[in-house]
């Protein structure tokens, strides 16, 4: 049982490796359709970690008390709870972006990430782990919604966090703050991030491979 | 003479019909519309074909050698054609990186992730050119006058739906016949295109179901449809007026994106023909041929499932 090893596994799993947006392909609805601009992706994001953690902690502490076959209703209600407090203190704080995100904002109770992490892991570990579990996979909805929400409004508008970046010199391609551009960039980054981790997985099984430790009479290994 | 007979397993007669010699007869057929264009729209027009030909053909080398590291297919001279179909569907003022951008959604995005040339679902040409007019709407609807009017280059006109939607004088249908008005390069000159359209016929790269049938279809219905009750539209003018000739000529025909066979070509055809007029009459764009061809283009593998042929002594279920 190693503690802070795993501890921080649980909390890099999802930044690349189960990247709920560009490996598990959960949550594609807010994915697509708040990330025109690349404020709107953060602000998404951020909200969504907010309610991750807090639903994981909650379920994780409460699972064996939870009968089997009501969980997910109360896994609901756990959600919708902590999402009404992200809405009212969006409402209160940052009036002008909860405007920008919407229905999307509620509609984080149905986010399939949340549910899943619910299911998947805060339901089977402790709370320590689940809050980093929530944390992990957060900040890896943030950063995917930040970078496609980026590409799609440097291509879109000409701009990148509010500043001007392309001035004249290009008209923006108004197709990419259009649905069509959302499901483009999407497609692009996934076909990436596959490609890289295979390239990775690659070189981890051929390590493997050398690393061999059985020492088979006749391999050279064998000592 | 011990090798006459062939012990090989069927087809046992071959055509000499390849690839690289059907696109070099499209390219061929497509020579009067872009003379014609080059003619009304002057020099500009001409280094937007060469600009479009060569990066198609660039893109198309590039992306199968670095990004999928397989054989080149250049020499069939696929990209050629996308990139002067493309050039012959653009507005003849268009800047030309725009132009390069409407190539690189044509061949990577469309043609090369899709598999390549035969595995994509719709035209790449029009395809490209529907992004382009989604991305750049007002560049993309800003057309020029051809010089036939008055000399000058670069004077902005309507094209004929433009003015019959938004009112004014219509051009004469002689003008219409020749090219003499606005539109996209390659499309205003109907007499162009239906030569081209014969040599295609005559080298049986196409067959007539398919531009017979929808440009009859459009006439039908635009005439049924009219503007003041039912038979009171002008058929004429909706088949000379915008990209109708070159999308049933040159872009309803493409192999890979209309049905294999003869029942699902007209299938196909009327159904260009009927999305044609009514995105044409009754929706707020003037023109519906590209957005026509490309849903049908989706539609195809559903029809090609609908209408596989009876195996000869297959019967009654086969």
């Amino acid at each position: 049982m190693a503690g802070k090893p795993k501890a921080l596994s649980v909390l890099t799993n999802g930044f690349l490796k189960e990247n709920p947006t560009l490996r598990l392909l959960l949550g594609m609805c807010p994915s697509l359709a708040v990330t025109t601009l690349a404020v709107n992706g953060i602000g998404m994001g951020v909200a969504a970690t907010v309610v991750l953690i807090g639903s994981n902690v909650v379920i994780s502490l409460i699972r064996k008390i939870v009968p089997d076959k009501v969980r997910i209703p109360v896994f609901i209600t756990v959600i919708a709870g902590f999402v009404t407090i992200v809405k009212m203190l969006m409402e209160a704080y940052f009036p002008d972006l909860n405007k920008q995100l919407g229905i999307f904002i509620p509609l984080i109770v149905v986010n399939c990430i949340i549910l899943a992490r619910a299911e998947m892991f805060a339901s089977r570990n402790g709370p320590l782990l689940s809050a980093l579990d929530g944390l992990g996979m957060g900040i890896g909805f943030t950063c995917a919604l930040f970078i496609i929400g980026s590409v799609r409004e440097i291509l879109g508008s000409g701009t990148w966090m509010g500043m001007t970046l392309t001035a004249d010199l290009f008209d923006p391609a108004t197709i990419m703050i259009l649905p069509p551009g959302g499901f483009m960039v999407m497609g692009t980054l996934i076909a990436l991030v596959n490609r890289l981790s295979r390239k990775k997985e690659k070189a981890r099984s051929e390590e493997a491979a050398g690393g061999c430790a059985v020492g088979c009479p006749g391999c050279e290994k064998a000592t | 003479m011990e090798n006459r007979l062939s012990m090989s397993s069927s087809p046992h007669i071959r055509g000499d019909v390849s690839t690289s010699r059907i696109m070099l007869d499209v390219l061929i057929a497509l020579v009067p519309a872009s003379l014609a264009g080059v003619y009304f729209f002057g020099l500009h027009a001409a280094l937007t074909i060469i600009i479009c030909i060569v990066s198609c053909v660039l893109f198309e080398y590039l992306s199968r050698k670095f990004l999928f590291k397989r054989g080149n297919t250049i020499s069939d001279l696929s990209a050629a054609v996308t990139g002067l179909l493309l050039a012959l569907n653009l507005p003849p003022a268009l800047p030309k990186w725009m132009a390069i951008v409407g190539c690189f959604f044509a061949i990577v995005v469309i043609k090369q992730l899709f598999g390549g040339i035969g595995q994509n679902f719709i035209n790449p040409a029009l395809g490209a050119r529907v992004i382009l007019l989604v991305a750049y709407g007002t560049r993309m609807t800003q057309w020029t006058a051809p010089r036939g009017f008055n000399g000058a280059d670069a004077v902005t006109a309507a094209t004929p739906l433009g003015i019959l939607k938004e009112g004014g004088e219509l051009p004469g249908y002689l003008g219409m016949f020749l090219g003499n008005i606005g539109g996209s390069l390659g499309e205003t000159s109907a007499l162009a295109l239906i030569i081209g359209g014969i040599y295609l016929l005559v080298r049986k790269v196409i067959t007539w179901e398919i531009p017979v049938i929808y440009i009859g279809t459009v006439a039908l219905l635009s005439w049924v449809l009219g503007p003041e009750g039912i038979f009171t539209g002008d058929p004429l003018f909706h088949i000379l007026a915008g990209g109708l000739m070159i999308g049933a000529i040159f872009m309803a025909t493409d192999y890979t994106t209309s049905p294999m066979t003869r029942k699902g070509a007209i299938i196909f055809a009327f159904g260009c023909g009927l999305l044609t007029v009514l995105f044409r009459l009754y929706t707020n764009m003037p023109e519906g041929v590209s957005y026509a061809i490309l849903l049908m283009n989706t539609a195809v593998p559903l029809i090609d499932r609908h209408t596989v042929p009876k195996r000869f002594g297959g019967g009654a279920n086969a």
